[in-house]
């Protein structure tokens, strides 16, 4: 798993996000199907490796760009639960005021552009970040998060043409989770690698386990700093798998039972707890006592969303125009 | 007779007519994946299992498939397009706008483009990029017909008119009245199903239906809001204001006759859309009843519509955005009473 030697603190920092997206998840979805939790909602779990991988690689005023799927995102980069939490509940609090909701959670004080929901049209407005950072010659990277469904979008090819064109300090994310919706990756590509298509751009491509966390990291740590020192843009594919529906109450019935027993087995947060307790970095015990800390912590967060101010009717007025 | 819910009408119907014709296919994406969902609301469930080859799954991409399906029925094919959500529309626009819509006019009505675009509209807790009404958009595009079936009877009717015609044809289906059902089920649903009768029978463009005779006021509404009408008149009545509620069915082309007829009667007009207001579809009508029939009417046109701003997530605010029954009793009382 690990080719370089990592501080304790770093690790369980990373284990501790994880475990983070993970219990905000399934908090959510209990939520949702509780039916206390309004709106639609599409979620990570068996993906947080790659969320966090990807984000523990990048600085503080780097930007990242989401999908439809973005609450792993979110918190990996840094923003705030509540205000996730407040935004999915519709509340006046929330990161976006309400006006977004789950598909378009962000906070571009934390580094992320609100999430886009139309597939692969996150995809240039990292790109055009980037723009901006090269012309202003600032040492920031941007990042688009998009799955292996977005790559067949007209747009994934437009974006990927100019950012190497103009070579941009962007990084192209691709999340295989083997599905886009309830379409398997093979009857929508040919390639055996989504990244093979980096090389008609003369960009490098790379396919990595995305379900291994210091492997996601290493590799995205490689691939920013190639961005930041004005390298130009990477295509880095992460194959990972959602272990949850698509969206709301998808029963997964196109997916094998075999392969999702499989995937289960891999999942990322097990893998990783397995390697800290193998390595001796932490014990079954501390891991637990981390999971406990995160759902107190999530009881506190669910609460006060819950009797957080609810927006006026009339707020939906507001915020269209600067002037 | 069987009666039906829309989304399970349109696929008793879509199936019938690749049975009947052999170049009927469905294209898009998820529509026909075992184990799936039918294309985002059921439609086309289980569908691949009876025409194996003619229900194209597609990857992501809206744009490439609108143009695929336009090739395809220049060269004779008649294709059913599958969108998720009508806001994909927008990645697919330039073949509809472009391709699509102007091919026959430019080609001097020497070409056929006969495809069907089925598109779900309507504002539903997802937010402001999955909850457009979409056929407000189109209206200006010249060269698209454009239907809204708020019931299955019509949703049947209209969808085989559109598969056996010869010209492109956009389906706007409401979200909230498919009627889909397990995991695929709507919250605030209304139901929009009928009995459908065995045999085969079509509905004309261009024809409305007057859904509820009243002498008072004439409302217009289309798929949701038709609902939302019907609704109002049954509770104005219990205060004895006799509201007449039109479903025009068709958006393009438009049945003004109907429309002028029922004016005559009542001599008031309300639009009711689910859309902003600006330039909407009771822009539209108000316009050129005002142009046409101004002698009708004894009192101003009025139009009920979202407000001028971007549908928005929380549920006090999409409520505010949707116009509601009480919304509409309450303008059509001051209408009435003034
Ligand atoms: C342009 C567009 N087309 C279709 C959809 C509907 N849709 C939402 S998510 C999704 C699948 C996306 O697959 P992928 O890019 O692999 O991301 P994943 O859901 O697996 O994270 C689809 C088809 C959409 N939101 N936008
Ligand atoms: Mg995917």
């Amino acid at each position: 798993m690990t080719k370089e030697k990592y501080s304790k603190e770093f690790l369980l920092e990373i284990y501790q996000k994880m475990v983070l997206i993970r219990q905000f998840e399934e908090r959510v979805k209990f939520l949702f199907l509780e039916g206390v939790m309004p709106g639609t909602i599409h979620q990570c779990q068996g993906q947080e490796a790659t969320a966090v991988g990807v984000c523990t690689a990048l600085k503080k005023d780097d930007i990242i760009t989401s999908t439809h799927r973005p609450h792993g995102h979110a918190i990996a980069k840094g923003v705030s639960v509540q205000s996730m939490m407040d935004e999915l509940f519709g509340k006046l609090t929330g990161c976006c005021k309400g006006k977004g909701g789950s598909m378009h959670l962000g906070d571009l004080e934390k580094g992320m552009i609100p999430a886009i929901a139309i597939v692969g049209g996150n995809l240039p407005l990292a790109a055009g970040a980037a723009l901006a950072f090269k012309m202003r010659e600032e040492k920031r990277i941007a990042v688009s998060f998009i799955g292996d469904g977005a790559t067949n979008e007209g747009i994934f090819h437009e974006t990927l043409n100019m950012a190497a064109l103009w070579q941009l300090p962007v990084v192209f994310v691709i999340e295989n989770n083997l599905y886009g919706a309830s379409t398997h990756v093979n009857l929508t590509i040919r390639t055996d690698k989504i990244s093979e298509r980096a090389s008609i751009y003369k960009i490098p491509g790379i396919t990595i386990d995305g379900n291994d966390v210091l492997e996601v990291y290493e590799a995205s740590k490689e691939v920013a700093e190639r961005a930041r020192n004005g390298q130009g843009p990477t295509l880095l594919e992460l194959v990972t798998y959602r272990i949850t529906g698509h969206s709301r109450r998808d029963p997964c019935l196109y997916q094998p039972a075999q392969e999702r027993a499989e995937a289960k087995k891999n999942e990322p947060i097990g893998r990783f707890g397995k390697y800290l307790v193998d390595n001796l970095y932490a014990s079954h015990q501390q891991l637990e006592e981390i999971e406990n800390n995160i759902e107190k912590e999530l009881d506190v967060v669910v609460e006060a969303a819950k009797s957080a101010a609810e927006p006026k009717p009339e707020d939906a007025l507001s915020d269209m125009f600067a002037e | 007779m069987q009666k039906m819910g829309i989304a399970e009408a349109l696929r008793m119907a879509i199936r019938q007519e690749m049975a009947r014709d052999e170049r009927v296919f469905c294209i898009g994406e998820d529509i026909a994946i075992p184990g799936g969902w039918g294309g985002a609301f059921t439609v086309t469930l289980g569908m691949e299992k009876e025409f194996s080859h003619r229900m194209i799954n597609t990857p992501i991409s809206e744009a490439g498939f609108f143009g695929i399906a336009c090739g395809a029925a220049l060269m004779g094919m008649k294709p059913i397009a599958d969108v998720q959500y009508a806001d994909f529309l927008f990645c697919a626009m330039d073949q509809i706008c472009n391709n699509i819509a102007k091919l026959r006019y430019m080609s001097g009505g020497k070409l056929n483009v006969p495809i069907v675009m089925r598109a779900p509209v309507g504002v539903t807790g997802r937010g402001s990029q999955h909850a457009q009404n979409m056929e407000t958009f189109f209206m200006p595009l010249q060269g698209v017909k454009i239907v809204c079936p708020a019931t299955a009877y019509d949703a049947v009717g209209l969808l085989r008119t559109a598969v056996r015609g010869q010209d492109p044809v956009m389906i706007f289906e409401h979200k909230l009245l498919y009627g889909s059902k397990g995991a695929r089920a709507e919250s605030g649903a209304i139901d929009g199903s009928s009995e459908i009768p065995e045999e085969d029978f079509t509905i004309p463009f261009g024809q409305a239906v007057v859904r509820r005779c009243g002498d008072d006021i004439t409302v217009v509404g289309t798929l949701l809001m038709m609902h939302k009408c019907l609704q109002a008149a049954e509770q104005l009545q219990k205060e004895g204001i006799s509201v007449e509620v039109i479903d025009p069915r068709s958006l393009v082309p438009f049945d003004y006759v109907t429309l002028k007829k029922s004016i005559a009667k009542t001599s008031r007009l309300m639009i009711v859309e689910e859309s902003p207001k600006r330039s909407g579809i009771g822009a539209e009508i108000a316009a050129t009843i005002a142009e046409e029939a101004v002698d009708l009417l004894n009192a101003p046109i009025k139009r009920i519509a979202a407000p001028d701003t971007i549908v928005p997530f929380s549920p006090p605010m999409e409520n505010f955005y949707v116009p509601q029954v009480q919304r509409i009793c309450n303008e059509i009382r001051q209408i009435i009473l003034k």
